[in-house]
């Protein structure tokens, strides 16, 4: 029996043909360093790099693609955009259910002197933007918001979070690690300033790749973590203080990026809202199923059209990874219990220090997919009822 | 490429520049060349565009909303 993949809130499998198809690409006829030398095989691969970087800004509604700059992952733009910007005294805002990418780099600021407020959520893992809002004072500096959280999927009104923001002329820094490519995200509709993403979840692009947007009036105070080599201004020992450049110190990850950008033109050749609109069936589907199996505790908003793909459930009395290796050895299903580095989160549904488990089909899982998986976890929830 | 005894470079802040600029030029149809750039002009050890000077008017049009520094070398 093969594999049914449901873990693409950790990473998507399988890619597109396309983006392994690009892969090869550069490896067999391009290869060369991106941005570094003049040769053909150099230019070639800084034109990749600029490809990538135009189909994301077309993805996230930038219009200058310079403002894209890219990392090794979601994590490291996050980490620019705090240890980069904060400093003791500023007063910052953030969530009950952010994962460990913003909670640790924050609370360790914390004890440097900055003043962290956590927003607490629903149990269902909703925030309220009022509650950010009222949440703001005269050192605010910056709100920084998952658009959809990693443990139950729930997306956040990053719209409304977004104009608060604005009008208060504080930077509003969003984590996109589970939306963008499976969530519509556009930058000016939601205003936002600071856009972290990763290039191996839903935008289908090889591990190593992220990246992040800012905005132009934000990139002049945010200082680079890392300085380096960008292949420019070579003449000088100051770092560059333009895009991308100012954050992309060190040869960039040119055959990921060339993935990734044949990832995002896949996903923007087929549209956001139909990729939507599949991922939503499915996971409407998998709610459903879910809730009718008895003894299971689906958690989270249960319902499709306010969520990503990334549901999780319980079974009374068995550990979430006893339910993961069984899915696994037994049903060949892969799925991802414990607390998925959002300790926070779990702790705003009440399913914190045990966890969960946490099922996220993606855009190649199938209906057929969903059925398997429920009928597996019917099985081992019966069987529990019957001990 | 129709390059008669003078040409003209375009020199921008990054590669990423640079070659954004380049799509932005090759889809108006202007005819281009990316070549390192000339070491009497910059010691930057990066590339830069080569075009005819009788673009200048249409490049400086198309490329003011591309990107925010470019600076014009008539050789």
């Amino acid at each position: 029996m093969s594999v049914i993949y449901m873990d693409n809130a950790a990473t998507s499998w399988p890619k597109p043909a396309e983006t392994m198809a690009a892969i090869n690409h550069y490896n067999d006829m391009i290869g060369g360093s991106p941005g570094r030398s003049g040769h053909r095989l150099s230019v070639d691969a800084g034109r990749c790099v600029i490809d990538a970087r135009e189909a994301l800004a077309e993805l996230f509604g930038i219009s200058n693609p310079l403002r894209i700059v890219f990392t090794g992952n979601a994590t490291e733009a996050l980490n620019i955009a705090i240890f980069g910007f904060l400093a003791a005294g500023d007063h910052v805002i953030t969530s009950g259910m952010e994962h460990n990418s913003v909670m640790r780099p924050l609370r360790a600021l914390e004890q440097q002197g900055v003043d962290v407020t956590v927003i607490p959520c629903s149990p269902r893992g909703e925030i309220d933007p009022g509650d950010v809002e009222k949440a703001i004072g005269a050192a605010t500096r910056a709100i920084y918001l998952t658009h959809a959280s990693n443990v139950t999927g729930t997306i956040m009104p990053i719209a409304d979070v977004g104009a608060i923001a604005r009008e208060k002329g504080i930077m509003f820094c969003v984590d996109a690690a589970q939306s963008a490519g499976a969530v519509p995200l556009d930058v000016e509709d939601m205003k936002i300033d600071f856009l972290a993403f990763t290039g191996h979840k839903s935008l289908f692009g090889p591990q190593g790749t992220g990246g992040f947007y800012v905005a132009d009036g934000f990139a002049k105070n945010i200082r680079p973590i890392m300085m380096g080599g960008t292949g420019s201004r070579s003449e000088s020992e100051e770092h560059p203080d333009f895009l991308p450049d100012k954050f992309e110190p060190g040869t960039v990850n040119g055959i990921g990026i060339a993935g990734l950008g044949a990832g995002v033109r896949f996903i923007l050749d087929r549209g956001v809202d139909h990729i939507r609109n599949h991922e939503m069936g499915l996971t409407d589907m998998l709610i459903l199923g879910l809730g009718e199996i008895p003894g299971v505790v689906v958690h989270g908003g249960r319902d499709a059209r306010r969520q990503t793909t990334a549901v999780s459930f319980s079974i009374e009395t068995v550990s979430p990874a006893a339910i993961a290796l069984i899915l696994d050895e037994e049903y060949q299903i892969m799925s991802r219990p414990g607390l998925q580095c959002a300790p926070a989160a779990h702790r705003t549904i009440g399913t914190f220090p045990v966890g969960t488990v946490r099922l996220s089909p993606g855009y190649f899982t199938s209906e057929d997919d969903i059925g398997r998986a429920l009928s597996a976890i019917a099985a081992i929830a019966g069987r529990i009822v019957r001990l | 490429m129709n390059v008669s005894k003078s040409y003209m470079i375009l020199l921008f802040d990054s590669t990423s520049a640079t070659l954004l600029a380049e799509k932005v030029l090759k889809k108006e149809g202007i005819p281009i060349k990316i070549i390192p750039v000339p070491r009497h002009i910059s010691s930057d050890c990066g590339v830069c565009i080569r075009v005819s000077p009788q673009d200048r008017e249409k490049i400086e049009e198309l490329l003011a909303d591309v990107v925010d520094r470019a600076e014009i070398c008539v050789l």
